[in-house]
């Protein structure tokens, strides 16, 4: 019995701390993938002709809603591993932030794109002049630097600041919330989810801080 | 060792297929698929479900492509059954539009309460091929099964204080579950002006492709006026009502700077949030940029002297 339950705690601290090998040849193969699979679905269903009547609008919504859900995923990382202990998921917060990013990308081109066809005239009008374009354009622009100050390299240079940088991220995944509650007609069901979510998150932070003064 | 398998004989394919059937093949599979689904539509379709093999066409009729039937089943806004795209034709499929009975109410001569079967009655049925352009930016081609609005409403007789005419969708929560949410407030009302009812161009709608109407275009009987974004075509209708005043509409109560009581499709007019210059065509591939909405949704021939005068921002 005794055995059993060193066994597992062992299994357990196992899992708290995955060596660095662990994390580059298991981990984050295992993370690229998983966090590919949405696309590659979209991908597969764009040519199988599978996105219903208005694939459009179905591009749209899929590759948004996973930004948003790799910005709140992004911003879990670290509540979770203060709840669990498991410190490598440290190890794979870079890739999942570029990823929201990624999905962010795909969602302005095919705004850009399928939805404006370049229409440039009407883009330029349509970004000050809706706020839900204004506040989702935004949040695209600012993860920009993020993106671009991602590298190890970068976080060296930028020291203090880079952590001051990056603390923009919470701005961005508020906006993020906004741009989806404010494009939905009656039903404001899902956006509110993305903001309780996100809710959740602040208030574990905001607990943190007071906890350490 | 080499090891030799004999290939089968190779049949060539013209020996199966006759040539004049091989180059007629696209015709053949669309007979093909065209019976399988009238075959498979009479084994689903319950006892009360009519087929209209032959139409008069009405003049009206666009000669624009005509959605499929996937399209115009698959992709509806019918928040009774829920507020995703797909979600009426999921939810949908268990409504029982029979028995059905309507009543008309209000300031008319000849009010009464009417099963389904007698109300429709009086009415010949012609096929209408109408646009819808949606509110939200995206547009079908629909052959619409039905009569005139403005016939069916005459059998009333109207009195002189009939300026309106208030539309009510059933209300149920038990076999509309979308209703279990107040996403909007229910039962769900459309109405329109005396004269734009009595305008030939809107029609009751009692089926779709020569067939009956499916739950989830709205059976057993539906409005659709044509110049008018979709959501003022209410859908299963049990009400309709003569009035002094102006309807109180559902989507005009839920955000009243959004969506206006007339909502007559108009390119210059934006929705305070997203432009309407232009609309999605369903049925084309997704690279094929839009295409620009028409004032009336291409109808003002027929209904431009309706709003002669009125400020259209201001009556959106």
């Amino acid at each position: 019995m005794r055995s059993l339950r060193n066994s597992r705690q062992k299994n357990f601290k196992k899992m708290k701390s995955l060596s660095q090998k662990q994390v580059s040849f298991i981990v984050k193969p295992i993370t690229f993938l998983l966090c590919s699979t949405p696309f590659l679905l979209l991908v597969l269903d764009t040519i199988n002709n599978n996105l219903g009547a208005n694939p459009v609008e179905e591009m749209t919504h899929q590759t948004g809603e996973w930004a948003l859900r790799f910005l709140l995923i992004t911003l879990a990382v670290t509540p979770l591993r203060k709840l669990t202990g498991m410190n490598w998921l440290i190890k794979i917060r870079r890739m999942l932030g570029l990823y929201a990013f990624f999905y962010a990308f795909m969602h302005f081109i095919t705004y850009i794109w399928l939805d404006q066809f370049f229409d440039w005239a009407e883009i330029l009008v349509d970004i000050p002049k809706r706020p839900f374009i204004t506040v989702g354009f935004a949040a695209f622009v600012l993860l920009i630097p993020l993106a671009f100050t991602s590298t190890n390299k970068m976080m060296g240079r930028l020291k203090k600041n880079w952590q001051r940088l990056h603390k923009l991220v919470y701005i961005i995944a508020m906006l993020g919330v906004l741009h989806f509650l404010w494009v939905v007609k009656a039903d404001t069901f899902e956006p509110l989810v993305y903001a309780v979510i996100l809710l959740g998150l602040f208030v574990f932070r905001a607990i943190e801080q007071r906890r350490k003064n | 060792m080499a090891i030799l398998i004999k290939k089968p004989n190779a049949i060539k394919a013209s020996e199966i297929t006759p040539e004049p059937v091989y180059l007629d093949r696209r015709r053949f599979m669309q007979q093909s698929l065209a019976t399988g689904f009238l075959l498979a539509a009479d084994a689903m379709l319950p006892a009360w479900a009519k087929r209209w093999p032959e139409l008069s066409k009405s003049v009206f009729n666009t000669g624009d492509e005509v959605n499929s039937f996937e399209d115009i089943t698959h992709y509806n806004n019918f928040y009774e059954f829920g507020t995703g795209k797909k979600d009426p034709q999921k939810n949908a499929g268990s409504f029982n539009p029979r028995p059905w009975s309507i009543a008309v109410e209000g300031e008319c001569d000849k009010p009464g309460v009417f099963n389904l079967e007698d109300f429709i009655k009086p009415y010949a049925l012609e096929e209408r091929i109408y646009r819808l352009r949606c509110v939200e930016g995206w547009s079908m081609v629909i052959p619409w099964v039905g009569f005139s609005l403005a016939d069916m409403l005459k059998t009333f007789a109207p009195n002189s204080k009939a300026k309106y005419v208030e539309f009510t969708t059933l209300l149920d929560k038990s076999r509309m579950p979308g209703q279990k949410r107040r996403v909007l407030r229910w039962p769900y009302v459309e109405g329109l002006r005396i004269d734009e009812a009595m305008n030939p161009l809107p029609i009751m709608a009692v089926g779709l492709y020569g067939d009956t109407l499916p739950n989830q275009n709205g059976a057993p009987i539906r409005l659709v006026v044509p110049w008018k974004y979709g959501f003022k075509s209410i859908k299963s209708i049990v009400k309709i009502r003569f009035t002094e005043t102006q309807p109180r509409t559902t989507w005009n109560l839920s955000a009243p700077k959004e969506y206006g009581f007339y909502s007559n499709v108009n390119p210059i007019v934006d929705h305070p949030r997203w432009s309407q210059k232009k609309e999605r065509v369903i049925g084309l591939p997704f690279w094929a940029p839009k295409r620009d909405t028409e004032l009336y949704n291409g109808y003002g021939e027929q209904v431009a002297h309706l709003y002669q005068g009125m400020d259209l921002r201001k009556n959106f």
